[in-house]
This record gives structure tokens, C-alpha cells and sequence, in this order.
């Protein structure tokens, strides 16, 4: 790995999921990159493949699903090393924190046990008052006092079990934390705490971050660059400042209109949904929705593009124009309609 | 929002607190359930067969010429002192027949119970790891076999193949006659007094006659707790804090054991607990149909010969076991759920 190369560089990743009606392709062609010590935001509204694309990395796809592609952690193919391999890297390389902290510890165990369990797995050779002291030190770091150690989940609070979850993830200093809407769950004063110890990270460990949400707010907070995700695919990627100033993709202009109209004049959104991806539309599969669709983006799939002001993007808007067919930049009439009557 | 832990003490103080009002409404049930049929019990067992004149003597003495509430206060009483009447047709205490019978119920449901959570467990934890395998779909077939058989059923086949067939078990009674006659009685429970005793013959005959009725009304509740546990390892398999061990990077053994077995069993507590009453009339079903002289077998003697007093004591007593049951259940729940003590 060259000394600056990226922690974690996911490279046309695609995941599918057996369904009853089809396969579901949760994931389409995904290449991202992270660096240490780098906030990645992943943004799009919910169905886009998000949580997907965070569990095919650490692989812990369910039973019927199918992945390829590759996902390179500091240079190791993760698709390609045993389960054994992949289950040590879990938690000393790559933690995940999951969105909805209030099921996600064993009932019946108490705190401590989850911390003894998880250190010695990865360390057994640890001293009993080693692993306490590692324990309690994470735990101190999340403001939940040593006297809990020994409590059960359930006499902890959503915040205060979403802080035992993270510091649970952190016990063993991860590479690459991906932290899958860890606030969605949680109220805004316990949003903003937990934002800044994962800020913390960043700045102390030089960890590297995938920050999935589907909140802008968080995003221009937090992260250093962003994804955008929809229908399982990167619409655009970028430098946030850059992303957020002059959006390229339309799709995340809508997104970011849909944010700021909440304080202005009432609420924008985005007419439609995201598409089911069992059968998602042909070419652009953004093209149904978007206020700019043309006819070449119902004809072929856009080819992506890296723009002068630094993000890559995957638009007709912004060419190649040599391969728009001829009249292909005629408005999609069709679609107007639609969205017309909709509204 | 977040709540200590209560102490295991002051949950069972809470708990036993509760017992009361249960119990006053089981007996008041018992009693008045005794009472639906028309005439006296007296009368019911003996009319007939013997001159009026003593069968008012015998009325008057068991209380029977009392308005029902007397009786019904009477009843409440006597059960508070464990006095449970006394026979009429063989004038037996019936806390003797519980004590010299129920001994003999105790050692057959309590190798039952082994039986049940050794197999029932066992298989069901195997079943649900490894869903959908041969070994599942086996498994799933036995235990809807077992379960729908009636335990006279079971037993007779058991008895035509083990008995009969192979000659290598005997299928009657809780040991041979000439081993019942010498074995002194401390305890009632035949295998504890053949261990003092000290003659591994005698042990030897005791076993041989208690596999099969142990195995029958065993496999029975077996039945149930395949299915339960087979369904409650597949759910807690699917479980938030499964998904999250494993992204900790906790090897799988553990996974399976540590987080989704111990979970998968709790409500299996419960639900044994809910069986008692599948257990009691399997008891009843399983001594029939062995001739194990148990509380069941006697209570089916008794409802042969219309001996109300000896069924509304083994009845009451039975009322009791069901309670104590109850409250055992929701102990070892609290021991092994700390959700359960609020
Ligand atoms: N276990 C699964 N089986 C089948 N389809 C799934 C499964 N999990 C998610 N999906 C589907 O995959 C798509 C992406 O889901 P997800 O990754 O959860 O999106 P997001 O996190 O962006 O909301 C959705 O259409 C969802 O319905
Ligand atoms: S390719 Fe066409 S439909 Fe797709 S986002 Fe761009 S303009 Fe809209
Ligand atoms: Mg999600």
C-alpha cells in the first residue's frame, strides 16, 4: 500500500438480493475511495442501496444475496479472504455502527461481557484487568461512567446505548469505522453529541469514516467529501464544500432544495420515489423524476464524467456530447407529464 | 428511559405477594366445579350400598347437611391446613394418597422432564442451525409424530414393540412384585430408597421399569419443545444484536451459543411453564396405560368410582402445582432475563 493510498477503495461493487419477485440489485457498480483520517458522507434517500453498500463491505450480507466486484482494504481484497480472515479484521480494521441502537446489544448480557467478548476475541491473550481497563477507558471516552459497567442494555437509554455501541466499536481502534445513520434513531441534542465524538476520531486516530445518512445537515457538518447514492449507484462524488455550492447532478440539487426549502418557503421534495430496484428504469434510472430529463436519458445510461471543479458525476447534463445521439438533448415530453399530473 | 435493576429479592417478594389471590381463585373454582353435579358425593359413591341411615351419619360427618357456604369456608380452611378430606369409598387421608402416589408421579415426571428438555432441546437447537437440512426436516417430522400421538397411544406402541416384541422392558407397574414386597420405603421414590437400600438389582429393575413410561410421557412434551425452540433459534438468528456480534468479529461458535442459543431458550421457560397442564394429564394418561400407581392413576380409580371427595383432593392438589409451577417459572425467568425483574 502506498503510504498515502487509500484506506479503503471499493471498486465496481455490485450486490444483488434474492427475492421473490427477482433478483434485487441493491447495489449497481459502486467505485469509492477513503483515506485515513477522511469523512465520507453517503447521501440519497432510503432504498438507494446505502446500508447495502456499508454491509458488502464488511460481509455481512444475508443468506441469498450475491456480491462482485472488489472491495480493497488496504490493498486486501475483502471478497476474496476466508471468513476467518475476514471475521479478524471485523472490529480491529472495520467496525460498524448500526442505525438503531436499542436492539442491537444481547438483552442478556451485561455491558461488560459485550466488551470482555469483543476484546478477547480479537486479543485472548489479554489480562482480565487489561481488558477493564480498555473497556472502561472507551466507555469514559462515550461519557457513560464505569459504575454502568455492569448494568444490562435495557437500563441504558437510546443515547446512551447508541454511545455503548460506538465505544463497543472503537474498543479496538479501528482503520475504517462505517457508521450507518447512527443518529437517525436518536433525538437532535443526542444527534449533535454523537457527531462530534465521531469528529473526535478523525482528529485523534486519524480513523477513516463512511458516514452514511440520509441528512444533509449532518453531511455539510461533518464530512470532508460526499457520495451521493441513488438506485444504487453514485449520481455524483465529490469535495462537500464543492458538492454542496455548485451541484452538478440533478438529482442532488433536488436533494439539497429539498433540505433548504424546510426553512424557507415550505416543503420541496422531490416528486416520486426512488425506484424498486428489482426493475428499475432503463438508461438514467434517475430520468422519471428528474426536472431535466431528455430524451437521450430514457435511451442510454449516462457515462461519468469528472468535471472541472473537482466531482465526478453521472449526468447527460454535463456530456460526453459526442455520445448524445442526435435530438437526444430534446426535453423527454413524456415524463413532464407525468410528474405534471402528480403534483 | 433507563431503570435500575431490581433485586432478585424484592422481585420474588413481589411475586410470592401475588400468589394469594391466584390460589383463592383456583380453590373457589376447584370447589365450585365440585359442586356443579346435582346430590351429594356421598351419595354419588355409596347410594345404594348402604342403608340410608349411615349414609346421613356419613353425610353429617363430612359436612355435606351444611349450607354450601359453610362447606365452602370449611374447604378454604382445611386446604390452608393442607387437609385435603378423606376418601370415601377406601377411607383414606388424601394427603396420603399424595404422599405414597404422588411419590411415584414425582419420580415419573421428573425423568420425563429429563427426557423432554434433553431431546426436546437438543434437537430443536440442532433443527433450527441447521434449517432446512435432512437432519431438520427429520427432526420436524418426529416431533409433529410425537407431539399428535395421544400418550395411551404412544405408550401402547411402546409397550407392543419394547415389551411384548422384544421382551426387553417391562411395561407395567413401578417394579417387579417380589422387588416391591423387600424394598423399604424412606423417600417413595423407588430409585432414591434401591440407592440406600444399596442392592444394584433392585436399582437395576427400578430403571428397567420407569425407561418406558419416562420415555412415552417424555417424548410427548418433547414434541412441543422441538417446535418452540426450532422456531426460537431461527428468529433469534435473524436478532439486531446477532448481526452486530458478528460485525465485532465474534467467531461464529459463539455467535450461535453465547447470543442465539441462551436467548432462543427464554421463552421456552415460559411455555414449559403454560405445559404443566399437558405434562399433568399426560401423567394421568401415561400411569393408565403403564399401571404406575401414581396421583393420576389413583385420580382415574377414584372418577371410576364416583369417589368426589378423593377427586376434589388430588384435584386441589393439583390446583397447587399449577401455582407452584407458575411461581417457579417466573423465577428462573428473572434469574436468567434481567428484563424480567422491573
Ligand atoms: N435482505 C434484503 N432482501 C431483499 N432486498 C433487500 C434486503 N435488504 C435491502 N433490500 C432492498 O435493497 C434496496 C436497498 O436497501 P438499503 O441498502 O437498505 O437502502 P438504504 O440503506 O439506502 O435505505 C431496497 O430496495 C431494499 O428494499
Ligand atoms: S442523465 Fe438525464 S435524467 Fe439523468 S439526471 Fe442527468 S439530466 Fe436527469
Ligand atoms: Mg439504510
Amino acid at each position: 500500500m502506498s503510504a498515502n493510498g487509500p484506506v479503503l477503495d471499493v471498486r465496481d461493487l455490485r450486490v444483488w438480493y434474492g427475492s421473490t419477485r427477482g433478483a434485487v440489485r441493491a447495489v449497481d457498480g459502486v467505485s469509492i475511495q477513503i483515506r485515513a483520517g477522511e469523512v465520507l458522507g453517503l447521501v440519497g434517500e432510503s432504498g438507494c442501496g446505502k446500508s447495502t453498500l456499508g454491509r458488502g463491505v464488511m460481509g455481512l450480507l444475508p443468506d441469498g444475496s450475491a456480491v462482485d466486484g472488489q472491495v480493497l482494504f488496504q490493498d486486501t481484497d475483502l471478497l476474496k479472504v476466508s471468513d476467518r480472515q475476514l471475521r479478524r479484521m471485523r472490529g480491529p480494521d472495520i467496525a460498524l455502527i448500526f442505525q438503531e441502537p436499542m436492539t442491537r446489544l444481547n438483552p442478556l448480557m451485561r455491558i461488560e461481557d459485550h466488551f470482555s467478548e469483543t476484546i478477547t476475541a480479537h486479543e485472548p491473550k489479554l489480562s482480565k484487568a487489561e481488558v477493564r481497563r480498555r473497556s472502561l477507558e472507551a466507555l469514559g471516552g462515550m461519557g457513560i461512567p464505569p459504575t454502568r459497567f455492569r448494568n444490562y442494555p435495557h437500563e441504558f437509554s437510546g443515547g446512551m446505548r447508541q454511545r455503548i455501541m460506538i465505544a463497543l466499536a472503537l474498543v479496538l481502534r479501528p482503520k475504517l469505522v462505517i457508521a450507518d445513520e447512527p443518529t437517525t434513531a436518536l433525538d437532535v441534542l443526542v444527534e449533535a453529541q454523537i457527531l462530534s465524538i465521531l469528529a473526535d476520531l478523525k482528529r485523534n486516530f486519524d480513523t477513516a469514516l463512511l458516514l452514511i445518512t440520509h441528512n444533509l445537515g449532518i453531511v455539510a457538518e461533518a464530512c470532508d467529501r460526499v457520495a451521493v447514492m441513488y438506485a444504487g449507484r453514485i449520481a455524483e462524488e465529490g469535495d462537500a464544500r464543492t458538492v454542496f455550492s455548485q451541484p452538478a447532478h440533478p438529482y442532488t440539487r433536488e436533494l439539497l432544495r429539498s433540505v433548504i426549502s424546510l426553512n424557507t418557503t415550505g416543503l420541496h421534495y422531490i416528486p416520486g420515489a426512488p425506484p424498486s430496484l428489482i426493475d428499475p428504469p432503463a438508461a438514467c434510472k434517475f430520468h422519471p423524476r428528474c426536472p431535466d430529463a431528455m430524451r437521450v436519458c430514457a435511451q442510454l445510461a449516462p457515462v461519468e464524467q469528472r468535471l472541472s471543479a473537482g466531482q465526478r458525476v453521472e449526468c447527460w447534463l454535463h456530456g460526453p456530447g459526442d455520445r448524445i445521439p442526435e435530438g437526444g438533448r430534446e426535453p423527454l415530453e413524456q415524463e413532464r407529464i407525468a410528474v405534471a399530473e402528480e403534483a | 428511559m433507563a431503570k435500575p435493576t431490581t433485586s432478585l429479592r424484592t422481585y420474588a417478594l413481589t411475586r410470592l405477594a401475588l400468589v394469594l389471590p391466584m390460589l383463592w381463585i383456583l380453590l373457589t373454582l376447584v370447589f365450585f366445579m365440585m359442586r356443579v353435579a346435582p346430590g351429594d358425593p356421598v351419595t354419588a359413591a355409596l347410594g345404594g350400598r348402604l342403608p340410608e341411615k349411615e349414609l346421613q351419619e356419613r353425610r353429617h360427618a363430612a359436612g355435606y347437611d351444611k349450607p354450601l357456604i359453610v362447606q365452602y369456608v370449611d374447604y378454604l380452611g382445611d386446604v390452608a391446613r393442607l387437609n385435603f378430606g378423606t376418601t370415601i369409598t377406601d377411607d383414606r387421608p388424601v394427603t396420603d394418597v399424595i404422599i405414597e402416589n404422588g411419590s411415584a408421579t414425582l419420580e415419573l415426571t421428573f425423568w420425563a422432564m429429563v427426557v423432554a428438555l434433553s431431546v426436546g432441546i437438543g434437537l430443536g437447537l440442532v433443527a433450527g442451525r441447521l434449517r432446512d437440512s435432512g437432519a431438520d426436516v427429520s427432526i420436524r417430522m418426529f416431533g409433529i409424530v410425537v407431539y399428535a400421538m395421544p400418550a395411551f397411544f404412544l405408550g401402547f406402541l411402546a409397550q407392543l414393540l419394547f415389551g411384548e416384541r422384544l421382551g426387553w422392558l417391562p411395561t407395567s407397574g413401578r417394579a417387579s412384585p417380589e422387588v416391591q414386597f423387600l424394598l423399604p420405603t424412606h423417600t417413595h421414590l423407588y430409585l432414591i430408597d434401591a440407592i440406600i437400600y444399596g442392592d444394584w438389582a433392585t436399582f437395576k429393575d427400578v430403571v428397567l421399569h420407569l425407561i418406558l413410561p419416562a420415555a412415552t410421557l417424555g417424548l410427548i412434551i418433547a414434541g412441543v419443545l422441538i417446535r418452540l425452540v426450532r422456531v426460537n433459534v431461527l428468529q433469534t438468528m435473524k436478532g439486531d444484536y446477532i448481526e452486530a456480534a458478528r460485525a465485532r468479529g465474534i467467531d461464529e461458535k459463539s455467535v450461535v451459543y453465547r447470543h442465539a442459543f441462551k436467548n432462543a431458550l427464554v421463552p421456552v421457560v415460559t411455555v414449559l411453564g403454560l405445559q404443566v397442564a399437558l405434562l399433568m394429564s399426560g401423567a394421568v394418561l401415561t400411569e393408565t396405560t403403564f399401571n404406575w400407581p401414581g396421583i393420576g392413576f389413583e385420580l382415574v380409580r377414584y372418577l371410576n368410582n364416583r369417589d368426589y371427595i378423593a377427586v376434589q383432593g388430588i384435584i386441589t392438589f393439583f390446583a397447587l402445582i399449577v401455582i407452584f409451577v407458575s411461581v417457579l417459572i417466573d423465577f428462573v425467568n428473572a434469574w436468567i432475563d434481567p428484563r424480567v425483574r422491573y
